[in-house]
């Protein structure tokens, strides 16, 4: 018997599991080549013939993303300028084998090479692609995914979810991997738990596991204790979902039916295609991060303003609050955010390195103070620490409507509001009281107020937003909002924690912002606080 | 083979032509008799149409202009047909309808 190990990695689907463990070997079974070029060729054509009848049959089931990924490998398993140099290579003396994994492979370098997410995903179909015709060659035509169970595994293909029978269940953890692979899609729409990116995974003597989707974590050889918890948890959350979901289109109210706020946080457009408006309040945190990618131009007035006119129209009259662009710390930006600082969580970020690049900063306002004509727009401003940031941007904030007013650009000058996420300013609001609203951002004050890093597993336990010192300045600052007229939200990820909540309404918020994917549940879990 | 049909479409697809709008241009290419060839530049180089391998490889962008040529029996109505495509954004939205 082993004892547990427990390992964290990235969520990539959530859900609860526990179950056998099924290693997937990525390299196919030996074959003995022929030695004769002839016969290796015929078996390399037959091998790709029969990975091609296989994927056929896959699509006749599949549909949508699904269909398409094997519509693409069979494309891809078409084109002579595939197949032709592995049977040049084979005409040369090369077994069959060797021959198509030297010419897959350097076409899958390019893949990986590339600086798009996108493309870099679409190696792990040529690599299932691939595997596919090994498999072939070597006279394994399945793969060994066990029903039931966790697929453990460096990276597994889409092609093996698609084979695999999840009717019992089963989970997916990998030691590589990516959330927006093909398969992690694949795995949120089946609602199959998957965690990627949890480094070496020792298989050594391992017979069971649990996943937990949501935290990312995989407990290998789990004991009597930790099963019955988390069966327990599973059962729940089971529970918990179906009673949540009948909160979903309902307004957020605490027992006695009072009002809450809720608002959601949102890190790019796309996640709006798939969210109704009519679920919450409005947008109380929007990362403009998204549109600075890094290795990217930097974006333009024009593609600024229409993405965040994209925000304001899905809102509709609803209110819409845009963050300035808050990178630096643990979110650098080649050529943007300084390299070599000792110690970036308290060098130049959010506003110190706006202000410092006045030409981003202002592009940033004037593309939002043209949008703001489109609905309910505020802007916040992250990592504000002393009044004159503050004053400093809102000076520039004039210049830009002065600027537009003389260009005839319709424009509208938006609420200027800040983040109150470092010590200085939660402790002492009254400094900032020229702000036209506060939204404590909980990571960060966490972060700061416990002097644990967030990106530093070793001190993760002391990164607790519950910590009563960090109560008592969310408690401050909701009080000096309250007395003083100026609205305040919280943004961070504890609002989105059912456990925290009635913390934070104890504290006297009434406004939060959450994870889209948490609205149910935050809805289920205020009504509960009277 | 020096007599070229050409033409041009600016790629209006969100992610560029990947996968799926790769599949379609390549699968609608291989119905024409003609020798066709894309680029990311009238200069070329120039790429097989009907290689899903070497189209993909282009990593043409959401608003890149795609260039075209064919030569052959058949080759001004393969040009047209692919501008079609790509001035159409690939039926994506007819694939959807059709799957939802």
């Amino acid at each position: 018997m082993r004892h547990p190990v427990e390992l964290k990695g990235k969520p990539a689907s959530d859900g609860i599991f526990t179950g056998p463990i099924c290693f997937l070997s990525s390299a196919a079974a030996e074959r003995r080549a022929s030695g004769d070029p002839a016969i290796e060729r015929r078996a390399f054509d037959e091998a790709v013939a029969l990975a091609v009848a296989g994927l056929a049959s896959l699509t006749e089931t599949a549909e949508g993303e699904a269909a398409e990924m094997l519509a693409f490998q069979i494309a891809l398993l078409e084109d002579d300028a595939l197949l032709e140099p592995a049977r040049s290579l084979i005409a040369q003396g090369r077994p069959a084998d060797l021959a198509w994994r030297k010419t897959v492979d350097a076409e899958i370098v390019g893949y990986e090479m590339s600086d798009d997410d996108y493309f870099r995903a679409r190696a792990a179909d040529l690599k299932d692609m691939r595997d596919r015709v090994l498999r072939q060659l070597s006279g394994q035509d399945t793969h060994q995914a066990q029903a039931g169970a966790i697929l453990i595994g460096d990276d597994v293909p889409p092609s093996l979810f698609l084979e695999a029978d999840w009717s019992q269940g089963g989970a997916i953890a990998l030691s590589q991997g990516s959330p927006s692979s093909h398969v992690a899609i694949l795995a949120r729409s089946r609602g199959i738990p998957m965690v990627v990116g949890l480094g070496d995974i020792v298989s050594n003597g391992h017979a069971e596991a649990v996943i937990d989707g949501a935290s990312g974590l995989l407990v290998l050889s789990p004991d009597g204790a930790q099963k019955r918890l988390w069966s327990k948890k599973a059962g729940e959350l089971a529970a918990q979902r179906e009673r949540d979901a009948l909160f979903l289109d309902k307004p957020a109210r605490l027992k006695d039916g009072s009002r809450i706020e809720l608002l959601i946080n949102v890190a790019g457009a796309d996640e709006l295609d798939h969210l109704d408006s009519g679920h919450c309040d409005g947008i109380g945190l929007m990362r403009s991060e998204f549109l600075f990618r890094d290795g990217k131009p930097l974006p333009d007035e024009e593609m600024q303003y229409q993405a965040y006119r994209r925000f304001l129209e899905w809102a509709g009259e609803k209110p819409v609050t845009i963050r300035t662009l808050d990178i630096g710390g643990d979110k650098p930006i080649t050529g943007l955010t300084p390299e070599g600082e000792r110690n970036p969580f308290l060098g130049l970020r959010g506003i110190r390195l706006t202000l410092e690049r006045e030409d981003v900063f202002i592009t940033q306002l004037r593309a939002l103070a043209r949008a703001a004509v489109h609905g309910n727009l505020k802007i916040m401003v992250p990592m504000i620490t002393v009044a004159s940031e503050l004053a400093q941007t809102a000076t520039l904030l004039d210049r830009v409507m002065a600027d537009l007013a003389r260009q005839g650009s319709e424009a509208k000058r938006p609420p200027l509001g800040i983040m109150v996420e470092v010590p200085a300013v939660a402790v002492a609001p009254e400094l900032l009281a020229a702000a036209d609203f506060f939204s404590i951002g909980s990571n960060d004050l966490t972060q700061y107020v416990m002097a644990a890093a967030r990106d530093e597993t070793s001190v993760a336990s002391l990164s607790d937003p519950a910590h009563p010192a960090v109560l008592r300045l969310i408690e401050n600052v909701a009080r000096y909002g309250r007395e003083h007229d100026i609205p305040v939200s919280l943004c961070g990820d504890m609002a989105s924690e059912p456990r925290h909540l009635k913390a934070l309404i104890a504290a006297g918020l009434r406004t939060l912002s959450v994870s889209p994917a948490s609205i149910a549940r935050v809805k289920a879990a205020l009504a509960e606080i009277g | 083979m020096n007599d070229w049909k050409s033409s041009s479409v600016v790629i209006r697809h969100e992610v560029g032509l990947h996968a799926r709008p790769s599949v379609k241009l390549t699968k609608l290419a291989k119905t024409f008799a003609s020798t066709i060839q894309i680029s990311g530049s009238p200069e070329g180089p120039w790429i097989d149409a009907k290689s899903i391998v070497k189209v993909m490889a282009m990593k043409a962008k959401q608003d890149s202009t795609l260039y075209l040529r064919a030569s052959g029996g058949d080759a001004a109505s393969a040009v047209d047909a692919l501008r079609g495509l790509v001035e159409r954004d690939f039926d994506e939205d007819a694939a959807h309808a059709a799957s939802g």
